[in-house]
């Protein structure tokens, strides 16, 4: 489904962030990638998303070199793919519920379907007394379930969360990972880059470990190893 | 589809304007400001043109004829004059209602009514002003009349005095100042224009910077560069069709006040009544400056943020 053939990344100022990248990911899979800062996870999912274009090697999404789409292309490619933040990212200006509805009125959905979805998946997360919020009202744990429901509601093929714990007390942790576990057994590809040694050990799924921008381990049900 | 993005991009910039009411309401007071100044450039326009028109209608040349020359031969000359295309207007006054203009003019000075009395009879001669299309043109008509032109039909010169040439210097300076003042006119009005445009614009590129983290979100949930772009658009539009109306008014105390000042000092214009004749006019040039000058920066603002 997804894969990354012999990709590297070096940035203007010279600094290597991924080198020789070779990587397959199935539909269907939860795959957690970790490495310390500065390892190369982000520039991985940056690349994925086409946000960032590699100096060597493709990335393919279904026999597609995800960096020679179109714009138009690249938005609707974009829309099979959620995201979640460390940071959240949500609209600060805009509702709980508008937060969401945007990317379905960004994906040409109809009202009707905007009305029926947003409050089905905001229950799924949990938030849904909390549609008509701001996101500057919720805590931070509430703010990644609502960036969770964004990236769900438009049944993306896959969901990318990079480091969605990082700002999360362990009882939020538990929680946004306890979502990702039930997205993953729906049906939806979940790639998770993380700092967290728990959340990795208790999910016993693929793990992928990263160091100075190279892939140096994947196991297929890993433990937290650096 | 295409009316349904219309109506979520119009209803998203409507909601975006109302919830930075901050923003909103800083960037509509500098529009303000510039659309004010846009104000004020039509009005110093209108205020240069109408001076300069008096001026230029106060300037002509005036043939004062001998006591004796032939009504005939000064009418066979206003002919002539009025056939030339320099010539916008000639205007013939004969001796006898020159004398009557004289006596009006000086109807509380006794002395010179007694004085004109006891010469018996009319020592004034008839004139012909004539106005000329263009203050350049009085050399060309004053040759005219220095010519064989002005002879009677008896060939004796008929003209007693051509007041061009008392006046040529004056008149070549005004010629000067009417075209150095609309140069001038025409360079402090561009210099105010470019500036407020610019104030304008980089206050519209600051509110759109503060959005540049949400504008990289919408890019990558798979927004398309209209979807994005359309409501700060809007929102530039809102900007300028309230700082459009908000300057219309203002305009409206500020040339009052200002109109009797400017129809003591600019030969009879008054601003304020200039400012309600021409109404529609204005409205149409602030307003639609305003909303181009709001969505054309908002659009080039964007731009930038959305290479993701």
């Amino acid at each position: 489904m997804i894969f990354f053939d012999r990709v590297s990344k070096v940035y203007p100022d010279g600094s290597k962030a991924l080198e020789d990248a070779t990587l397959s990911i199935e539909p269907d899979e939860f795959v957690s990638i970790v490495g310390q800062s500065g390892a190369g996870k982000t520039t991985l999912l940056k690349l994925l998303l086409a946000e960032e274009t590699p100096t060597e090697g493709s990335v393919f999404y279904e026999s597609t070199d995800v960096h020679t789409l179109g714009k138009k292309q690249l938005n609707e490619y974009r829309r099979k793919i959620g995201m979640v933040f460390q940071d959240y990212r949500l609209i600060q200006d805009k509702t709980v519920y508008e937060n969401i509805a945007f990317t379905m009125e960004a994906s040409g959905k109809s009202d009707a379907e905007i009305e029926a979805d947003v409050p089905h998946v905001l229950d799924l997360v949990d938030l849904g007394d909390k549609i008509w919020n701001f996101p500057n009202e919720l805590s931070g744990g509430e703010k990644q379930r609502v960036a969770i429901a964004r990236a769900l509601v438009n049944q993306p093929d896959i969901i990318i969360a990079d480091e969605p714990t990082g700002n999360l007390d362990p009882m939020n942790t538990n929680d946004v990972i306890h979502i990702l576990k039930k997205i993953n057994d729906m049906g939806t590809t979940v790639i998770l880059t993380t700092h967290n040694k728990g959340v990795i050990d208790s999910l016993g799924k693929r793990v992928i470990v990263m160091e100075k921008g190279r892939i140096i381990r994947d196991d297929k049900r890993g433990k937290y190893f650096i | 589809m295409f009316w349904t993005n219309i109506k979520r991009i119009i209803r998203t910039g409507f909601f975006n304007f109302w919830r930075n009411g901050t923003v909103s309401l800083a960037s509509v007071l500098i529009m303000m400001v510039t659309l004010t100044v846009v104000g004020f450039i039509i009005f110093s326009g209108a205020i240069l043109n109408t001076s300069l028109d008096a001026i230029k209608s106060k300037v002509d040349v005036s043939v004062t004829f001998v006591p004796t020359a032939a009504e005939s031969d000064i009418l066979t000359l206003e002919h002539k004059l009025e056939s030339l295309p320099e010539v916008a207007l000639v205007t013939y006054t004969s001796r006898e209602d020159a004398l009557t203009a004289f006596k009006a003019r000086h109807a509380g000075d006794q002395s010179i009514l007694t004085a004109l009395d006891e010469l018996g009879s009319n020592p004034l001669g008839a004139t012909l002003d004539i106005k000329a299309k263009d203050p350049s043109q009085y050399q060309s008509i004053a040759d005219f009349l220095s010519g064989n032109n002005v002879l009677s039909s008896s060939s004796v010169g008929i003209v007693d005095q051509v007041n061009y040439f008392q006046n040529k210097t004056a008149i070549d300076k005004l010629s000067g100042i009417i075209t150095g003042a609309h140069k001038l006119g025409l360079a402090i009005t561009l210099f105010f224009a470019v500036i407020s445009i610019l104030i304008a614009f980089n206050t519209i590129r600051l509110t759109i910077y503060i959005a540049k983290d949400e504008i990289s979100v919408m890019r990558l949930v798979g927004a398309s560069t209209a979807f994005i772009q359309g409501p700060f658009v809007v929102v530039g539009i809102i900007y300028g069709l309230m700082a459009g109306l908000l300057s219309l008014l203002l305009l409206f105390p500020m040339t009052y006040w200002l109109g009797s000042a400017t129809q003591n000092f600019f030969i009879g214009l008054n601003i304020f009544t200039y400012y309600l004749h021409n109404f529609f006019q204005i409205f149409l040039i602030i307003i639609g400056t305003g909303v181009i000058l709001g969505a054309v920066s908002s659009a080039l603002a964007i731009r930038r943020y959305l290479k993701v």
